[in-house]
């Protein structure tokens, strides 16, 4: 983790983000006028209000990085912000479906947009807040405590609700909410400011066995407690994504911050050991395994994986056009499985360009990493990076049957308000975290300054 | 609508959608190759002067350190002032503890408190998690901070500088 001798020249670059982010708006709002010309075939009325709307969000949320982060990445804004409208587009255009068909659920696109709302004021209060990360680092074991507590706010009586098997969620009122979203940036914070005090530690101490640097058996500890975490969330909130997701994030943090594949080899093996203790305790586990080897050997129980599958074929390579599809025959194609959705009806070649977007998003990422010249920094962003990359990795594989199913919403994609809000203070952090790194070296100014610190007196 | 009509909108929205991702993909591809200089070709850019600037880099003496660059590391002000140890490529460690290259008998100094590299062309200062912080000037240093020769660099009641 060292600074490289090439330097990045400090560049605003706030007119190519409002560039790209006029191109994001034409994809997201073109994707919506669309997917109604496709369904309707009309220019849906209320063109101009969500529109405007929604460019003005977008356009809101540009002016606070120009105002407060302005040496900020100039891509991640229009990146997320297509996905957004990506999103929104979608989720209307299954509204429409689900309303033909007379089906209970929905309409979700309204409440969406809201939550795109309070997901910008989000970002925007992430980014008047905490006007520096490494402020951050000192609120370490507050945040991890913080997590904890989010991550078992839905198992309280009366405060916890079971939604589709998953003890998840919280439920105030009509509201409900999904406190482990918050609890996964809480946890980043966390782990990055553990280990830029404990990595020496553990990189240095340790037996090295077959070529591998083994660590000593008292810094397991906290890779210990995080398995077992990750273990406890699996068991109680029978939630296999996030507790993929926590365990994977730390491993990979370790190795980061380490830079010892020990820790890798470790985390696998526990990893490998808790996947098989699942397998053998849980029935809904094992119906997963079987949904993801052998789909097709019951038509009910995994009839949602198969739909998805169906979906991805008919598509084909260019799909059957927005709003052309039957994306609606796949249960929450608007949340979990939207993925399918676009696969079905933007195609291969569409779902390639969304894919590549979160591929991009997670580069800018671990750029912001790499030029950050403080270690909690570097940590934070890794982990952000992580954290979102393993999410689309672990929804997208599981859809497409790569890996087996498990329950993540799709960032800025699929329906579901926490994980919007969620995914908006991440960019806001990456934004900030860039911000620091990107803008140019204070180091002139304290020269002049010298002489009025000589009246204070250092007793 | 007509079928040419909806083959039209499919096939031009993924258009659209592509060159989105490509412009975004331009915008990266300059980030890296065009906006960056390689400080180990120009050691004179201290600070690299960038292509559209904001505003003119406060640098007092901007000839200074190219011209001399730092031998040794002088205790300036403090408890035990006039320690000094020469500079080569390595990292001096300052602190109270025994393998500290400049041991200062303050007490608010942590036992390893902050150390000053090179990276080859010019001198930085690190805080190393100290109680009460190090300071450039009158900031306080929290990431590794260019030193230019003779400035300040404060930890706890003891002053060191750079000097030829």
């Amino acid at each position: 983790m060292s600074t490289g001798s090439v330097q990045t020249i400090p560049r605003k670059r706030r007119g190519t983000e409002l560039f790209l982010l006029l191109a994001a708006l034409v994809v997201g709002i073109g994707a919506y006028v669309a997917a109604e010309l496709g369904y309707n075939g009309a220019v849906p009325d209320n063109l101009v209000q969500v529109a405007g709307g929604f460019a003005a969000l977008a356009l809101a949320a540009h002016v606070a990085v120009r105002l407060l982060a302005p040496y900020a990445d100039p891509v991640l804004l229009p990146l997320v912000v297509m996905l957004n409208g990506l999103g929104l587009a979608m989720i209307n255009r299954i509204d429409l479906d689900l309303a033909a068909d007379n089906r209970p659920e929905g309409p979700f696109a309204g409440q969406q947009l809201i939550w795109t709302l309070i997901g910008v004021i989000g970002f925007v209060a992430v980014l008047l807040v905490i006007r520096d990360h490494r402020r951050l680092q000192a609120y370490t074991y507050t945040m991890g405590l913080g997590a904890i507590v989010l991550l078992l706010l839905p198992l309280v009586p009366f405060l916890g609700k079971n939604i589709n098997g998953a003890q998840i969620w919280i439920g105030i009122g009509p509201l409900s909410f999904q406190p482990g979203e918050v609890a996964k940036i809480l946890l980043v914070v966390f782990f990055a400011g553990y280990l830029v005090v404990k990595r020496d530690a553990l990189a240095l101490a340790g037996r090295r066995i077959l070529g591998i640097d083994l660590p000593r058996g008292r810094d397991l500890g906290p890779i210990l407690v995080a398995w077992l975490v990750s273990l406890a969330v699996l068991v109680f909130q029978r939630d296999l994504g996030s507790s993929l997701l926590f365990f994977g994030l730390f491993v990979v943090l370790l190795y980061v911050a380490t830079e010892r594949v020990g820790w890798i080899v470790v985390g696998a093996l526990l990893f490998a050991a808790g996947a098989y203790f699942g397998y053998l305790t849980f029935a809904h586990v094992q119906a997963r395994v079987t949904g993801w080897l052998d789909p097709f050997s019951d038509p009910d129980a995994y009839f949602q994986i198969q739909q998805s599958l169906y979906g991805l074929a008919f598509g084909g390579l260019l799909g059957t056009g927005l709003g052309q599809g039957d994306p609606t025959l796949t249960p929450f194609s608007y949340s979990d499985f939207i993925v399918p959705s676009f696969g079905e009806e933007l195609g291969l070649t569409g779902l390639m360009a969304i894919v590549v977007v979160y591929a991009l998003i997670v580069e800018r990422a671990l750029r912001v990493a790499l030029l950050c010249r403080d270690a909690f920094g570097k940590l934070l962003a890794a982990g952000l990076a992580v954290a979102f990359a393993l999410q689309v990795f672990v929804v997208v594989g599981g859809v497409t049957r790569l890996i087996p199913l498990t329950g993540l919403t799709t960032p800025f994609l699929s329906y579901g308000g926490s994980s919007l809000v969620a995914n908006w203070a991440i960019i806001a952090l990456l934004l900030r975290v860039s911000h620091v790194t990107r803008r140019p070296s204070p180091s002139a100014a304290p020269l002049a300054a010298d002489d009025a610190t000589q009246v204070v007196k250092l007793r | 609508m007509s079928e040419l009509t909806l083959t039209l909108i499919r096939l031009g929205f993924l258009a659209v959608l592509w060159l989105f991702v490509l412009s975004a993909v331009s915008v990266i591809r300059s980030d890296m190759f065009g906006a960056r200089v390689d400080t180990v070709k120009a050691p004179a850019a201290q600070q690299p002067s960038p292509a559209k600037p904001a505003k003119p880099p406060r640098q007092r003496r901007p000839s200074r350190s190219d011209r001399n660059t730092p031998r040794q590391l002088v205790v300036a002000d403090g408890p035990d002032r006039g320690q000094s140890v020469q500079l080569g490529s390595e990292p001096v460690l300052i602190g109270r503890g025994t393998d500290a290259q400049i041991r200062l008998d303050d007490d608010y100094v942590s036992t390893r408190h902050a150390r000053v590299a090179t990276n080859g062309e010019q001198w930085f200062v690190e805080d190393l998690g100290s109680t009460n912080g190090t300071y450039v000037g009158a900031q306080r240093v929290t990431a590794p901070t260019p030193v230019a020769m003779g400035t300040a660099i404060r930890i706890g009641k003891t002053v060191l500088e750079l000097r030829r």
